[in-house]
């Protein structure tokens, strides 16, 4: 198997995410769009890591599972505090940028 | 492909068959999580879907020789991360609905258009590299992979690292920040609410519990009065207002004439008429007949 296949397998997945972020108007479901494209972009960093044969690629995967973790906490915070005001979790509804 | 030559060798320089087939079939599998998480009308299921992916690509993790990252991946991922996602799905509330409005017309036929374009693009990038052959990680990993990667994060990326510290510290007092909210009033004390009760004197003993003598003891099943009436009050005022209740009263009442019939049938006893008698109904007029 031709080692591309991970990339565009990558490649699809991103793809997709991007896809779910411009089409879906629950910010809760954007949000998952968001880390399907994060995963998208590990899965090429660690196909790169063993193409090359060195583990860089893998350390930046793991600092993009933590940046990701912390976007996550952050995100969901700010979406249930969006929901508390608005009673909707729909990215339309957030058109200003008070609450 | 190099055969494999004990748990040394970690990766291959090229890959096996047995490598091919689980790309495809986790490949597609992959896929197609991906293509539910985004097409699902409700967050919940995208977010299961979203979580089978995510378990998908740590296989592909621990295939490619990331052995540590495939773990993490599972452990924060659809450990954490997804968990924390329904978490705020069940806050927010299963049923509220996506609106399926347009709010820009043709938006979505646009989107999707975009998506094509950009995946072609990719696509087209990557098929202009000239990459055939894995250069494996049996060196890097001889040591553990666990080790590698402790020794490029202490060593090379320890500045990152603890940048990525002060990030998550960050990150956990935004989020307290964000979701605290300030009482604006005294909570009121149980003692308090209880003479308030009383001094109202709407309803002063302890509301019904629900599911009693129905069918199940969910909370959004009625408690039954002794006459099989549904007891709205014994579902909380959410619920009520909501409309979910869930009414069994007729089954309920249908199950217990049933199980009457069959124990009469046992007993060998005739089946009751029921004879009219001054302040009693017939149910109650069978079970005084059953004590007899």
């Amino acid at each position: 198997m031709n080692p591309v296949n991970y990339l565009y397998l990558a490649a699809l997945l991103f793809t997709i995410g991007a896809t779910g972020v411009l089409i879906r108007r629950n910010a809760i479901v954007v949000f998952m769009c968001i880390e399907l494209m994060l995963n998208a972009c590990n899965l090429s960093l660690i196909a790169f890591s063993r193409m090359h044969g060195n583990l860089d690629g893998q350390i930046i995967a793991f600092f993009t599972m933590v940046v990701a973790a912390a976007e996550v906490v952050v995100g969901l915070a700010i979406i249930v505090s969006l929901f508390r005001t608005r009673h909707s979790a729909s990215v339309d509804d957030a058109a200003l940028m008070k609450l | 492909m190099t055969a494999m030559t004990g748990t040394s060798v970690l990766a291959a320089y090229t890959t096996s068959t047995g490598e091919a087939v689980q790309f495809w079939i986790l490949g597609t599998i992959a896929v197609i999580g991906a293509l539910c998480t985004v097409f699902m009308r409700k967050a919940v299921h995208s977010a299961l879907c979203l979580a089978g992916t995510m378990i998908v690509l740590a296989v592909f993790y621990l295939a490619n020789g990331a052995y540590f990252l495939g773990i993490v991946q599972i452990v924060v991922y659809t450990g954490a991360i997804m968990m924390l996602f329904l978490f705020v799905v069940m806050l927010v509330g299963v049923t509220a609905a996506d609106s399926l409005k347009e709010t820009i017309r043709g938006q979505r036929w646009l989107a999707l258009l975009c998506g094509l374009g950009f995946g072609a693009l990719l696509a087209g990038g990557i098929g202009n590299a000239t990459l055939t052959e894995f250069e494996g990680l049996a060196a890097a990993n001889s040591a553990g992979n666990i080790q590698g990667l402790a020794a490029l994060l202490f060593g090379k990326y320890v500045f990152a690292f603890e940048i990525t510290g002060a990030l998550l510290i960050t990150a956990s007092v935004g989020a307290m920040v964000l979701t605290h909210r300030e009482r604006t009033e005294r909570a009121k004390t149980q003692k308090e609410l209880a003479e308030e009760r009383v001094r109202k004197g709407e309803y002063v003993p302890p509301l019904p519990a629900p599911g009693v003598y129905a069918r199940h003891n969910a909370v959004d099943i009625a408690g039954l009065l002794p006459d099989g009436t549904p007891s709205e009050l014994s579902v909380s005022a959410t619920l009520r207002e909501r409309g979910q209740i869930r009414d069994v009263s007729t089954e309920a009442i249908a199950d217990l004439r049933a199980l009457e019939q069959r124990s009469a049938e046992r007993l060998e006893r005739n089946p009751l008429e029921p004879r009219p008698r001054p302040g009693g109904s017939t149910e109650l007029k069978r079970a005084e007949e059953a004590q007899q």
